[in-house]
């Protein structure tokens, strides 16, 4: 009942607005302080893409950008080549074992992590981008998003 | 002035001098009420028994004079003893109501950026060596201003109202101190009734995010503005609200077990009728 009341009285203000504002304004501000964080961030991201697809390592661009109710990251990473002899790198998530004939299997790859705004990613082109755009909302304690999710094969 | 305490370390060894506190009371953003708390605070802690200096170190801009109504007594400031002019007994100005507080109060008619940082700092230990607080009224900024405030302080109280702006500030503030000044927080200018409609952020709304160890909530209270143009803290009053709540502030900071003060709220109506049936709150 009082619950109720508060609903109906209470949380119309603007103070909800105010937090939202505040959550957002100061999720940028850590990034923009974090840059060793960005860095280790461009470096992981790079690593698990390079287990599917050569990427240019020197021209990635990740970039942040609000978009009214919650940051997003955006990264640009240039592929060079998808048709890369099998890496066996440690922790590969995906380690069926078999790395042959995997040339379809990586453009694939990039396909599924460019999904939503890259509208043609998945040929053969030697520089094509794979944009990764990943949306996280902010919980209470947590002052920095993680990095765009590359996407798996399946 | 001196606080001797007897070394445990051995009767033959020399009594060791305990070094006061030195305080910096900042908040990034202009206006919230550094110096008003910083006034409020050196009176509170005075009244307590204690020793006090209060260094305005906001070069340029000097106002803790005006708020404790000591205007007229100042003769000279911080930089004529940073260079050297007059000692630092010729420039401490008594309070007009405590005589274990005293202000220094800094130049008028100068750049923040005349002030030397190491000499600064000197400065600071040679008060800690004098008074058990030394509480430093920081500029707004985060440049060389507060820097220089901060430069001598070992222990960091930071004011912030319950707006986006300020909030982000203190948050920024905090991330430049880092830890070596356990920063601890004075949330100003509060209004219970409007928190309570959702129109201003609360205290925890503040705190969520700063996640700071809490000092106390001073009210947006008119009084203050009275007392400010009286030049008469209103610390001096402990029967008013806010008098005693800076009171408790001070209490908390001398290491008293007394909980962070809170602006009363007026309950409404409808939240007797539910506290009545004993709704949650
Ligand atoms: N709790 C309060 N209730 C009402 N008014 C207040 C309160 N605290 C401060 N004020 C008023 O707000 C104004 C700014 O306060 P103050 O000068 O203490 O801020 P400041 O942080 O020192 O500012 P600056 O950054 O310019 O040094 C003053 O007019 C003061 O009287
Ligand atoms: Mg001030």
């Amino acid at each position: 009942m009082i619950d109720f009341l508060k609903r109906l009285f209470g949380q119309t203000g603007s103070s909800a607005t105010a937090k939202e504002r505040l959550r957002l304004v100061l999720m940028t501000d850590h990034l923009e302080l974090a840059p060793d964080m960005i860095d280790a961030m461009k470096r992981d991201l790079v690593d698990v893409i390079s287990r599917y697809v050569e990427v240019d390592r020197d021209r990635i661009e990740v970039n942040f950008e609000q978009q009214d109710r919650a940051l997003a990251m955006l990264a640009n990473i240039p592929i060079l080549s998808v048709n890369r002899p099998p890496v066996n790198r440690a922790g590969n998530g995906n380690g069926n074992g078999n790395g042959h004939g995997r040339a379809a299997e990586p453009a694939q790859a990039a396909a599924v992590a460019a999904a939503p705004n890259v509208s043609s990613p998945g040929a053969q082109a030697a520089t094509d981008s794979i944009v990764t755009r990943r949306r996280r909302r902010r919980k209470k304690n947590q002052s920095i998003p993680a990095g765009a999710k590359p996407a798996t094969a399946h | 002035m001196h606080q001797l305490q007897p070394s445990f370390e051995g009767a033959a060894s020399e009594p060791v001098r305990r070094l006061g506190r030195a305080i910096v009371v900042t908040s990034g953003k202009g206006g919230v009420g550094k110096t008003t708390t910083t006034a409020n605070l050196g009176t509170a802690l005075a009244q307590r028994g204690v020793s006090v200096a209060l260094v305005d170190a906001d070069v340029g801009l000097r106002n803790l004079d005006i708020v404790l109504g000591l205007e007229n007594r100042i003769k000279h400031h911080l930089l004529d003893v940073l260079e050297e002019r007059v000692t630092l007994d010729e420039a401490l100005v008594p309070d007009k109501h405590s005589d274990r507080l005293v202000l220094l109060a800094a130049a008028q008619a100068r750049e923040k950026d005349e002030v030397d940082t190491e000499k600064m700092r000197a400065l600071i230990a040679s008060l800690r060596e004098r008074y058990e607080y030394v509480l430093i009224d920081c500029p707004a900024g985060i440049e060389l201003g507060f820097r220089n405030a901060v430069a001598g302080a070992d222990e960091a109280i930071v004011v912030c109202t319950p707006e986006v702006s300020a909030v982000r500030d203190v948050d920024r503030v905090v991330g430049l101190l880092g830890n070596r000044f356990r920063p601890q927080l004075v949330i100003n200018r509060l209004r219970p009734q409007l928190v309570k409609k959702g129109k201003m952020l609360s205290v925890d709304d503040v705190n969520a995010i700063l996640r700071l160890p809490l000092l106390g909530v001073i009210a947006d209270e008119p009084e203050i503005i009275v007392t400010t143009n009286k030049g008469e803290p209103l610390a001096l009053r402990k029967d008013a609200p806010t008098g005693a709540a800076y009171h408790a502030i001070a209490a908390r900071i001398a290491g008293d077990d007394v909980p962070p003060p809170m602006p009363a709220t007026k309950e409404s109506f409808l939240e007797r009728l539910g506290s009545m049936f004993g709704g949650k709150k």
